[in-house]
């Protein structure tokens, strides 16, 4: 399943993309992100119980701006969540 | 001498069913979805995973209350009571807020699989438009969850606004997506970035001298466009499907099916429902699996 988080305003898309088919569980990301947008959480979409990654429910409606200094303007951009994901479960729209 | 009047166009109406040929006694599994919404709550009672009891009304300041009175009105005159019922699943914004449910499914899972039980298992896109958000769903033939995408930043294109905006024109709730389709032809969308904007446009408009079926139609154009501008992240694949209580505004929905070019399918019955239905099938797959029967 891909799980879209995050919202669409005047300025633009700014989502989280979770592949939870991808995503095992393991929370490399969780201790990677700097500023806590991401967490462990259970699985509440199907009744099979399993552990996966996601948005922190604070952080939904803010990642713009929490996300923004991983994100230089110019330059290289390396995103702390993507890199320390194994099995690439992370996108970001923006 | 004073005299007040009360005029509650936003107000649309509360109602309880029940299936008159269907009995629960000799029935194996009954089970309950309770889908305590922004705006509206709603509990489905379902007997050996077919549709028996339902009933809609609206979430008041209490989620805990509402979630009991909106079951317990459920359950009126079936016999039954919370206790009967073997396995109950909460969903919903207000879903933690169940104290009787045994567990909590996402609205998004929740819908997709609804949906799936409302019109079939064609379904492939499911767009539910609620009280305080919108969401795309894309869903396989079994109604699994394949993709979604939730606006929860602002309440433009939700059900919530368009109350906001039927008490504004006093036309109710119920009529004003119809006569949002009585013009002749289409203005140019008002603001859809956030309510308050769009309702201080839409009075702008009325005070220009506008006619409210044009800017009804303002209005809806607007909704329909923002609620198009999600869809498209997820993708749009035959067929699709809205549920949720603005799935029975004409106005969004024909806008929508112009948009997009696709026809969305006529539901056979109230998509309001659709949360709580799929929270009771979860509720009915949850208790076969606790009987060890899956």
């Amino acid at each position: 399943m891909l799980a879209h988080y995050g919202y669409k305003n005047g300025s633009g898309d700014y989502f989280i993309i979770i592949d939870t088919d991808k995503c095992d569980g393991c929370g490399k990301c969780v201790e990677a992100c700097p500023y806590g947008v991401l967490e462990l959480a259970p699985n509440e979409y199907d009744i099979e119980e399993g552990i996966m990654v996601t948005v922190a429910e604070e952080q939904r409606k803010k990642i713009k701006y929490t996300c923004a200094p991983c994100k230089p303007v110019s330059g290289e951009r390396r995103l702390p969540c993507v890199l320390s994901c194994e099995p690439k479960a992370i996108t970001h729209s923006w | 001498m004073t005299e007040e009047k009360t005029q509650e166009c936003w107000k649309w109406p509360e109602y309880r069913h029940t299936m008159p040929e269907m009995d629960w006694h000799d029935a194996k599994i009954v089970t309950a979805g309770v889908d305590v919404g922004s705006v509206g709550s709603k509990t489905v009672i379902m007997v050996d995973g077919e549709l028996y009891a339902c009933s809609v009304m609206r979430t008041g300041g209490v989620s805990e209350e509402t979630a009991l009175k909106v079951t317990n009105w459920a359950l009126e005159g079936t016999g039954l009571e919370i206790k009967d019922i073997h396995y109950v699943v909460g969903t919903g914004y207000g879903r933690v807020n169940v104290p009787f449910a045994k567990r909590t499914i996402t609205e998004i899972a929740c819908h997709a699989r609804g949906a799936h039980y409302i019109y079939g298992p064609t379904v492939r896109t499911v767009l539910d438009i609620g009280g305080q958000d919108c969401k795309a769903i894309r869903c396989d033939e079994k109604g699994k969850v394949l993709s979604f995408l939730m606006n929860d930043k602002c309440a433009a294109g939700t059900g919530r606004g368009l109350e906001v905006f039927a008490d504004l024109i006093s036309v109710p709730i119920q009529e004003v997506g119809k006569v949002s389709l009585s013009v002749d032809q289409e203005p140019q969308p008002v603001s859809n970035t956030c309510v308050i904007f769009a309702k201080a446009e839409a009075l702008a408009l009325l005070r220009q001298g506008w006619l409210k079926e044009r800017v009804a139609a303002a209005y809806h154009a607007a909704m329909a466009d923002r609620i198009v501008d999600l869809l498209t992240r997820v993708g749009v694949e035959k067929d699709l499907v809205t549920t949720g209580g603005v799935a029975k505004n004409v106005g969004v929905v024909q806008r929508l099916e112009r948009l997009l070019g696709v026809k969305p399918l006529s539901p056979r019955m109230d998509p309001i429902l659709a949360g709580a239905i799929g929270a009771a099938l979860f509720a009915k797959a949850l208790q076969e699996k606790e009987l060890g029967l899956r």
